[in-house]
């Protein structure tokens, strides 16, 4: 099942043309209505009338999170404000969040991407969508919403929180699909359990997953634990929000949305394209958008391409599932520690997908990481206990032999870990620096 | 059927023609809009190979066309339907559709030429009736219709139009907008450059607007004609005169 059979399964040739074809006039409209992108292309002594392949794409500067907070809120629009019929903003302070903005062609194609999605992860006019993603200046509750509804569907804004009330809905109004964090679906299926309500209570068939990093050990809990089948989606408000890619029934990488979205990856250090396959920072440049074009835009998320054919029939290229973000290393007593890196020794060591908080303190000079650990069950006494204690000590020893970084692991009570704003928080800084 | 890439083209050492990529898939009609002097008509004269391309490529059917003179143009199936129709009016309504068969007979198909003849009477029965009439005494919109119908005899896979419905009454306009969906339907491929943004946008699937020889947007009609810089430069509208709704 495809939503836009014509666009979705494209021939290569075919695709490239109209993506050069918009690339074009992508950057003829930039540079003659963002002064931003002008005087950027003018100091780098580029014109747009120079770039006449997609391989000269490298030779356009990257715009970053800095660029777009630094023209908060309107700086980088490419069309007066009465063209503009919504406003959404990324996460973060007032001051320092990206304000991104949107035409009336721009919802109508967004809506259209999003069900492009929700297609390709099982969804059809005949389902009952609950959108349990936050609603309000996030795309991602607003951006499944128009996508749903564009597709036929019947949509159920729920948004976040109050768990409780969010699977009674679910079980009275027969959702079939759920849209959220990944990290919400685990909170429904952990608290479905609690509740004593079996799966076979509710209609659930499909659950689509974006806004976080998930690793396929949590996939598969959510899908065993709410018998669904859990798909990927990928976006950013910077670029449009949802609806950059996402994946099919293959469950094998996320199809790209290329007629729209220009990708590239790049080494974060070197910003040179990286070898075929090779994982690097996704850069995306916007082929379609009125209102907020964006050109090279560094996303700070790891992936790579997948090369090969998918067996759906969808030409789009795939992006593999994210391998965390380039911005989220961790210098800590100067070495770089990865929190994917810890992530995934957990899992190994505990076998199922942990539920951890990396907080950091500064005692005097010295930065102190402590991890904490969620526990599976109750709280144990006697040998019991002394078996959790060793485990929490294989922890320890085996985090600060990997990293090169002392390590401080505790156990804490479940649930204690909550997501914050719907979103897994893994990282608490506290240091001043 | 036809893909342009990167085509630059002009007069003398005026450039008008900057990076030009587009393309036209078989069944489609497509339409340039854009001011005057944006380089419309331009773009068609050099596809035609009237005037050079100076770089970048033109495929036709998968064939570059850019170095090619124009009647080998023609002869590979692509026509144009000048600006101003460019009868010869001293010359009869049917000498005028002949001559457009010309390629017909330099490929030896001249005795398909009748077949042709009649099936463009079919198309426009105003001809037939005014067969022996010259052509410079026919109405605007009939000399439109023979400048079509022309174009038709060499039996194009794809034919361009220069703003047909120049200098045309309203009415008129509507018929010769009707031809050419009619064109479409029996299997014709359509490039329709036009001033006349909204009535080229109703009846195209996808359009380009063109501004000082650049492509500044690309898009379905749809998208094009609710996008309000289109609407303001182009279909004459003001929404903000026009108020809220």
């Amino acid at each position: 099942m495809y939503w836009e059979p014509d666009k979705e399964c494209m021939d290569r040739e075919e695709l490239e043309q109209l993506q050069l074809e918009r690339l074009q006039s992508t950057l003829n409209r930039v540079y003659a209505h963002v002064p931003f992108y002008r005087k950027k292309f003018d100091a780098l002594g580029i014109s747009p009338e120079e770039i006449g392949s997609l391989s000269d794409l490298p030779r356009l500067p990257f715009t970053t999170k800095e660029d777009v907070k630094g023209n908060y809120p309107y700086g980088l629009f490419a069309v007066p404000l009465r063209e503009v019929v919504r406003i959404h903003a990324s996460s973060g302070t007032t001051e320092t969040s990206s304000v991104v903005g949107y035409t009336r062609n721009d919802i109508t194609m967004w809506s259209k991407l999003v069900a492009r999605i929700l297609v390709a992860g099982g969804v059809t006019k005949d389902d009952v969508v609950q959108v349990s993603f936050r609603y309000g200046l996030f795309t991602g509750g607003f951006g499944l919403h128009y996508g749903a509804e564009r597709l036929g569907a019947s949509v159920i804004p729920a948004s976040s929180g109050n768990t409780a009330r969010q699977i009674q809905i679910m079980k009275d109004f027969k959702t079939t699909a759920l849209v959220s964090t990944p990290s919400y679906a685990m909170l429904v299926a952990d608290t479905i359990r609690e509740m004593g309500i079996p799966v076979s209570a509710l209609s659930l068939k499909y659950g689509l997953f974006g806004g976080e990093p998930w690793s396929e050990k949590m996939r598969d809990e959510i899908q065993n634990a709410l018998g669904i089948v859990a798909t990927d989606n990928y976006g950013l408000s910077e670029v449009i929000g949802p609806g950059v890619s996402g994946e099919c029934f293959e469950r094998n990488g996320l199809h790209i949305n290329e007629d729209h979205f220009l990708v590239e990856i790049i080494d974060p250090k070197t910003y040179q394209p990286v070898p075929p396959g090779q994982t690097g920072e996704l850069v995306i440049t916007t082929l379609t958008k009125e209102a907020f074009p964006m050109v090279r835009y560094r996303t700070r998320d790891l992936t790579r391409l997948q090369a090969g054919d998918c067996p759906c029939g969808r030409t789009g290229r795939r992006m593999s599932r994210l391998a965390g973000r380039t911005d989220e290393m961790l210098i800590i007593r100067g070495m770089k520690v990865s929190p994917a890196k810890i992530e995934s020794l957990l899992f190994e060591i505990e076998g199922q997908e942990p539920n951890y908080r990396i907080v950091i303190d500064r005692k005097g000079a010295m930065d102190e990481v402590t991890v904490l650990v969620e526990a599976n069950g109750e709280p144990q006494f006697g040998e019991e206990r002394r078996h959790v204690g060793r485990t929490v000590e294989t922890i320890r020893k085996r985090l600060t032999h990997e990293l090169g970084v002392t390590v401080d692991v505790k156990l804490v009570e479940k649930k204690a870990l909550e997501p914050i704003d719907g979103k897994a928080k893994r990282v608490i800084d506290n240091r001043k620096l | 059927m036809l893909r342009i890439k990167n085509v630059e083209s002009g007069y003398g050492r005026l450039k008008v023609l900057k990076k030009v990529t587009m393309h036209i898939r078989a069944g489609e009609i497509v339409t340039i809009i854009g001011a005057n002097g944006a380089g419309k008509t331009s773009l068609l004269k050099t596809v035609s190979g009237l005037i050079p391309a100076r770089s970048g490529e033109i495929l036709f059917d998968m064939k570059e066309i850019g170095k090619l003179p124009p009647e080998k143009i023609v002869f590979l199936g692509c026509s144009l339907v000048p600006e101003g129709r460019q009868l010869f009016a001293p010359m009869t309504v049917k000498e005028n559709i002949l001559l457009g068969a010309y390629p017909q007979y330099r490929k030896k198909r001249g005795d398909q030429v009748g077949d042709d003849l009649e099936r463009i009477y079919g198309l426009f029965p105003r001809l037939r009736e005014r067969e022996r009439q010259l052509a410079g005494t026919l109405s605007g919109g009939e000399q439109q219709m023979l400048a079509i119908a022309r174009a038709l005899m060499a039996r194009p896979k794809l034919i361009m139009m220069d703003e047909p419905s120049m200098g045309l009454a309203p009415l008129v306009i509507k018929d010769i907008f009707s031809i050419v969906t009619r064109l479409r339907r029996e299997g014709n491929t359509v490039l329709l450059v036009e001033q006349n943004a909204k009535a080229a946008l109703g009846i195209a699937d996808r359009g380009y607007v063109l501004e000082t020889g650049k492509i500044i947007m690309e898009g379905t009609a749809e998208e094009l004609l609710s996008n309000r810089e289109v609407q303001r430069a182009y279909l004459g509208r003001d929404l903000d005169a026009e108020g809220t709704m």
